[in-house]
């Protein structure tokens, strides 16, 4: 069983997901703002926080920050409505350990939260792009070469997963196992969180600004 | 509605406006009065310009006089009306005493000399008018404030001027000491320059919150009519269409669509490149069919001229056409990438798929639209389906880039 905490600031909002996920996940609490959810994740200690990028107090990356800055080792699902790149890799950037928007479907939804738990990342389409995008773009010198670029193998998944590809149907295509497609996605992510080439962050900012 | 129309209609046609001297109002010839028309300005800034310049060794008479051979007369029904003849004489009378001024103070010997004076009496005349009466008092309420707060500087401005024209006076009577008085003219300056400095400060500073103040309402009004257009539109489609889910969901699914772009698209020229274009014929089929489509874009690349990339979004949009009428998929996702000088458009649905065999070959949506359309133009076109496991259109071009 899946301990999860939802913060968001629309109740409406939190008892819809609260509804829809499945019976392989317990709810054990709700926030919605920043000060309530930093409260809440130290009291119940959940497996995965369903994490809402806007909201008062500074947002989902002022709770990562908060969180993750004392050291706890808590998982975050990024769960929001926007499509900004600069919001979905900022929120990566700050340490969640997946991004998905709020259109989702109840059964992904469980999907992704049992897939965080256990210590994957969850790639939605969009974000894959971005990453895809973001890792192009650049043509400045790298600082550290494994850390600045992508492998082929890991291009190859983001673009399937872009494609609209699930894991399965991605390892079937790769003649690989679900567990190495997992491997990549993680992989991407590490590089995600941890390359500090300022482009990131700043290819995230230009590209509202284009 | 009204105000679009409205706005419309004003930008339609005044880039286009040509001067014309009307009947109406006129003093002399109607020139004064066509050109403030043209430049938006007060009539009487214009003739005053006209009367100061024509004291300038009567250069605003020939101004007039060639205007008045080139602009053409606007049409006018009906008996010409009256001249204004008081306002025509109080005009002359201005220009008559401007010139005897100047005759008396011997500046008319300058002649050039006394274009300055003219030009700078024109733009403050012109900034005068420009401003709407509430700005105009709080200009003067402004200037005499300022001189209340910075007695000490006035005083020494007025004491420069003061000083300043008494010994240009006292320097008229003996000419040849040209010297003299042109040291006394730049005090005469100096003194304005200081009693007027907080003032044109003053000016400068209001004339940039104004801007700012003018920017973030207009900001305002495009989010307000943006909010007022579409979303309150489709709450109320919405509550009208309330027994059929399936219309329900297609036009919240529109109006996402539409605010997402709004909010986190930059703006686009759809005609432009393959990523607006995507987004574009998505979008369209989305309405048409009501089925989601997710678009991803990676890269971009504008569209080639000799046609290629419109081909291949030709062939995308029957792709999502089939999808959306035939797979029976809950959604449908399109991925659209630019490496270099390959763009690669995949369209894929969850639905039942199909037996490409199967496909009798008089059905021109896959061969003909999208294979047939592709191969033509130069690109390839894959489709990959199976009954039972979805069907995934890979459409390929190579264009060489500009």
């Amino acid at each position: 069983m899946t301990r999860v905490l939802i913060v968001d600031d629309h109740r409406l909002f939190r008892s819809g997901v609260r509804a829809e996920l499945g019976d392989s996940i317990e709810v054990v609490g709700e926030a919605e703002d920043v000060e309530t959810a930093v409260q809440a994740i130290a009291a119940h200690q959940p497996d995965v926080v369903l994490l809402d990028v806007h909201m008062p107090g500074g947002g989902g990356q002022e709770v990562l920050r908060r969180v993750l800055g004392s050291g706890s080792q808590v998982r975050f699902l990024a769960l929001s409505v926007s499509d900004a790149a600069e919001d979905v890799i900022g929120v990566i950037r700050g340490g969640a350990r997946g991004y998905v928007t709020k259109n989702i479907s109840g059964k992904e939804l469980t999907d992704a939260i049992n897939r965080v738990a256990e210590g994957d990342a969850v790639f939605s389409p969009r974000l894959a792009g971005f990453v895809l995008d973001a890792f192009a773009s650049s043509e400045a010198p790298s600082i550290d070469p494994e850390l600045d670029s992508l492998t082929q193998r890991e291009r190859e998944v983001l673009r399937l997963i872009a494609r609209g590809y699930a894991y399965k149907e991605i390892a079937k295509e790769l003649f690989i196992s679900v567990k190495t497609v997992e491997t990549h996605v993680s992989s991407v992510l590490r590089k995600l969180q941890l390359s500090n080439r300022h482009e990131l962050s700043r290819w995230a900012t230009a590209r509202r600004l284009v | 509605m009204a105000d679009q129309k409205t706005l419309a209609e004003q930008s339609g046609d005044t880039p286009y406006r040509r001067m014309m001297r009307p009947m109406e109002g006129r003093l002399v010839g109607g020139v004064a009065q066509g050109l403030a028309a043209q430049l938006k300005l007060d009539p009487v800034v214009i003739r005053l310009m006209f009367v100061l310049l024509t004291v300038v060794q009567g250069a605003g008479a020939v101004a007039y006089a060639v205007l008045w051979m080139v602009t053409p007369r606007e049409p006018y029904q009906g008996q010409a009306p009256q001249r204004d003849w008081s306002q025509l004489a109080a005009f002359s009378a201005i220009g008559a005493a401007l010139f005897s001024f100047g005759w008396l103070t011997g500046a008319n010997q300058g002649g050039i000399g006394l274009l300055p004076f003219a030009v700078g009496g024109i733009g403050a005349l012109i900034l005068w008018q420009q401003a709407d009466p509430e700005r105009r008092k709080g200009w003067v309420s402004g200037a005499s404030r300022s001189m209340r707060k910075n007695r000490v500087r006035t005083l020494v401005g007025i004491i420069l001027v003061v000083v300043g024209a008494t010994g240009f006076l006292a320097a008229e009577g003996e000419l040849p000491q040209v010297r003299e008085s042109l040291m006394f003219t730049v005090v005469v300056v100096g003194g304005l320059l200081v009693i007027a400095a907080p003032w044109l400060a003053g000016l400068w500073k209001e004339l940039q919150l104004e801007r700012r103040e003018r920017i973030r309402q207009e900001e305002r009004a495009e989010v307000a009519a943006m909010v007022h257009d579409s979303v309150l539109h489709t709450l109320t489609l919405i509550q009208r269409v309330a027994h059929d889910p399936r219309e329900v969901s297609r036009l919240a699914r529109s109006q996402e669509r539409e605010l997402r772009n709004w909010l986190y698209q930059p703006a686009q020229d759809a005609d432009a490149t393959v990523a607006a274009a995507v987004r574009r014929i998505a979008a369209e089929e989305e309405d048409a069919h009501g089925v989601p489509i997710e678009i991803v874009c990676v890269g971009d690349i504008a569209l080639d001229p000799a046609g290629k990339l419109a081909a291949m979004l030709k062939a995308s949009r029957q792709a999502m056409v089939n999808a959306a009428k035939y797979s029976e998929s809950p959604s449908i996702s399109v991925y659209a990438e630019v490496e270099g000088e390959e763009v690669t458009i995949f369209v894929k649905d969850r639905g039942k798929g199909f037996d490409m065999e199967a496909v009798p070959l008089d059905r021109m949506g896959i061969r003909e639209s999208i294979i047939g359309r592709m191969e033509r133009h130069g690109g390839t076109a894959r489709v990959r389906t199976e009954p039972g496991e979805g069907t995934e259109v890979m459409l390929t071009m190579k264009v060489e880039k500009a």
